[in-house]
């Protein structure tokens, strides 16, 4: 514990401050960023209460989260298909084999890339459009924020449903509204056109998921001192330079951090294109995690499970490179 | 405050600020006036904006054919119980992940992180055994287990920034003045945290009221559906009955909507306390 002693005696608890905390004896308390490094109390107790704390937690999650999940990827070796129960041997790779052997495969990788990306470009740049804008106090500024939340507070399958009712061909709100503006000349079957269901799956997406980009950046933007801004003003900066100057460094591991967990999410969102279109027209909506359920219902749980576990790592990937890649930035933040 | 806006600056300001408003705010409207419609209304054509006249028809045929009440009842029991049981277990292993440093500390934040990698549906089959074991299949209390495993990971991430945020040195001043390690945290501590403990619950309220699949999987009996495994037996038909799919999507997102409306506030704190702190 080597900072232990650098830090200040507010790090050290009345049991250890007896155990030796000589180096420092004097110094002013100083309030800790980074609480933890602190000197450890008698070990044993410690550990006890570590455990007896996180106990609760890690069998829950254990139990009903992980143990379901490695007890299904087994599945994904075996030929698992509910139309066929009586043999269900070893198959190897054959589960995976036929995923990608898929003639449909190619439609559903595209279509998840244009799922996460198309979703989350548009959702970060509004989102810290408008936690830049919300920065500032204005009248009603409250009541306005709490309507802009609102897209969070519900389902991604009702919101899907939602944009399936405004979206709809012939009584859709979508195409009457269009007609009105003179954008469009006849009802659009939106849904019906894998191009168009496409693009109406991604608006609803973005709908939904602006928020919580808002949320994240606009508390943020909140820890920003006024001094850098003043600082920034007084040398001339403008604009555009104290953003990518001042701003975006500042909250640069809130931004990452909400990036990687979006993507997460995003990828492993099927709710939303299960409730709109149900992965139609003719399979052409479909991203990785919605071919999915479409596999189980069809019965074939080995293959299910392979797609599983073809997310779980691409995920995992993803995320180690992706907290690769922020960790030295994230260690020259003030 | 930052700068000086200039006019132009506050007209674009307000222009995209009113524009992003309409377009959150109107599907939320539409269905209000869908639902409020009556059941022939909903496909007249041209497009009613505001309806000649108002209609509840769509309502009472939800609780007149389709108990739409029981579900909403089932998804309240279930959705406050997990979340608050969430919300309590989360807060100790969110203490213990932000005022300790241990060998497997970080070993435990990336098993949080990878529980939002896993697809639901690779776990549903072995779920569905172990709660058939567990003659929990069909089961509130069933669900209402699930749940809080699927709310931990996040929730004690979100708690943890919340208490890292809080100095030591407060606790350590109530330790030197003689309360044990759980009067600290009890006594002092969680009072301090109630911002944070009313977000961390709403968002696990949130989620839980929302969750779909698990509860699709698990409760099949009528008696015992909640509310969005119902939305999903109407769309599972043929043809939506689109009256009485908007007003159960009324009843569905009113409850959670007032929720966030009253604690808009708090989730902003609570969300970021953790991502802001790395």
């Amino acid at each position: 514990m080597p900072t232990a002693s650098t830090t200040t005696s507010t790090t050290q608890t009345a049991k250890t401050a007896s155990a030796g905390a000589s180096g420092n004896g004097g110094s002013r308390p100083v309030r800790k960023t980074r609480p933890g490094r602190r000197k450890p109390e008698f070990t044993a107790r410690r550990g006890f209460l570590i455990s007896l704390f996180m106990a609760p937690a890690a069998i829950f999650v254990a139990v009903f989260t992980y143990y379901p999940m490695i007890a299904g990827s087994q599945m994904a070796f075996r030929h698992w298909n509910l139309t066929d129960l009586t043999d269900t041997s070893w198959v190897g790779l054959q589960n995976f084999r036929d995923v990608f052997a898929d003639p449909a495969w190619g439609t559903v990788l595209s279509n998840t890339a244009i799922w996460v990306f198309g979703s989350i470009v548009p959702q970060l740049v509004i989102g810290f459009a408008l936690a830049l804008w919300l920065r500032r106090r204005f009248r009603f500024r409250g009541l306005y924020q709490a309507l802009i939340f609102f897209p969070w507070a519900i389902s991604g399958f009702l919101i899907g449903i939602l944009f399936r009712w405004m979206f709809n061909s012939e009584f859709g709100v979508v195409n009457d509204l269009l007609q009105k503006v003179g954008l469009i000349d006849e009802p659009v079957a939106w849904l019906a056109d894998p191009k168009t269901a496409m693009f109406a799956v991604v608006v609803a997406n973005i709908w939904y998921g602006v928020t919580f980009f808002t949320i994240m950046i606009l508390a943020a933007l909140q820890s920003i001192p006024e001094e850098l801004y003043e600082a920034s003003a007084l040398d001339g900066a403008g604009k555009v330079r104290t953003l990518f100057q001042i701003t975006i460094p500042y909250i640069r591991v809130t931004l990452a951090l909400t990036v990687l967990l979006r993507v997460i999410w995003i990828f492993n969102f099927p709710d939303l294109i299960f409730g709109m279109t149900g992965g139609g027209p003719n399979n052409e909506t479909h991203i990785v995690t919605t071919w999915m359920i479409k596999i189980t219902q069809q019965g074939d749980y080995g293959r299910a499970s392979a797609l599983g576990l073809i997310v779980v790592a691409t995920l995992l990937v993803f995320a180690v490179f992706f907290l690769l890649a922020t960790r030295e930035k994230r260690e020259v933040k003030p | 405050m930052i700068g000086k806006e200039s006019t132009a600056g506050r007209a674009t300001k307000f222009t995209f600020l009113g524009l992003w408003l309409v377009f959150i705010v109107f599907p939320l409207y539409w269905i209000t006036i869908t639902s409020l419609k009556a059941p022939g209304d909903i496909f007249a054509f041209p497009i009613a904006y505001w309806p000649e006249h108002f209609s509840l028809e769509n309502y009472s045929g939800l609780f007149g054919k389709a108990d739409f009440g029981v579900y909403l009842t089932n998804s309240l029991i279930v959705a406050t119980v997990a979340a608050a049981i969430a919300t309590v277990i989360s807060m100790l292993s969110a203490y213990v992940l932000a005022r300790f440093e241990f060998r497997t500390k970080s070993a435990l934040l990336m098993a949080a992180l990878v529980t939002q990698m896993i697809p639901t549906f690779i776990a549903l089959g072995p779920l569905y055994l172990l709660m058939t074991d567990l003659k929990m299949v069909d089961n509130r209390l069933g669900l209402i287990l699930v749940y809080i495993a699927v709310c931990i990971p996040f929730c004690t991430v979100m708690l943890r920034g919340f208490f890292e945020n809080i100095p030591d040195a407060l606790e350590e001043a109530a330790m030197i003045d003689g309360l044990s390690r759980f009067g600290a945290l009890f006594r002092v501590l969680l009072p301090v945290m109630r911002p944070g403990i009313i977000a961390a619950f709403i968002f696990n309220f949130v989620n839980c009221w929302n969750e779909l699949f698990l509860s699709v999987t698990l409760m099949n009996s009528d008696s015992n559906k909640t509310v969005p495994t119902a939305l999903n037996g109407f769309i599972s038909s043929f043809n939506i009955d689109w009256g009485s799919m908007s007003a159960a999507a009324v009843l569905t997102i009113l409850p959670t909507m007032v929720l966030f409306a009253f604690a808009s506030r708090h989730i902003v704190q609570g969300l970021t306390a953790g991502a802001v702190k790395g």
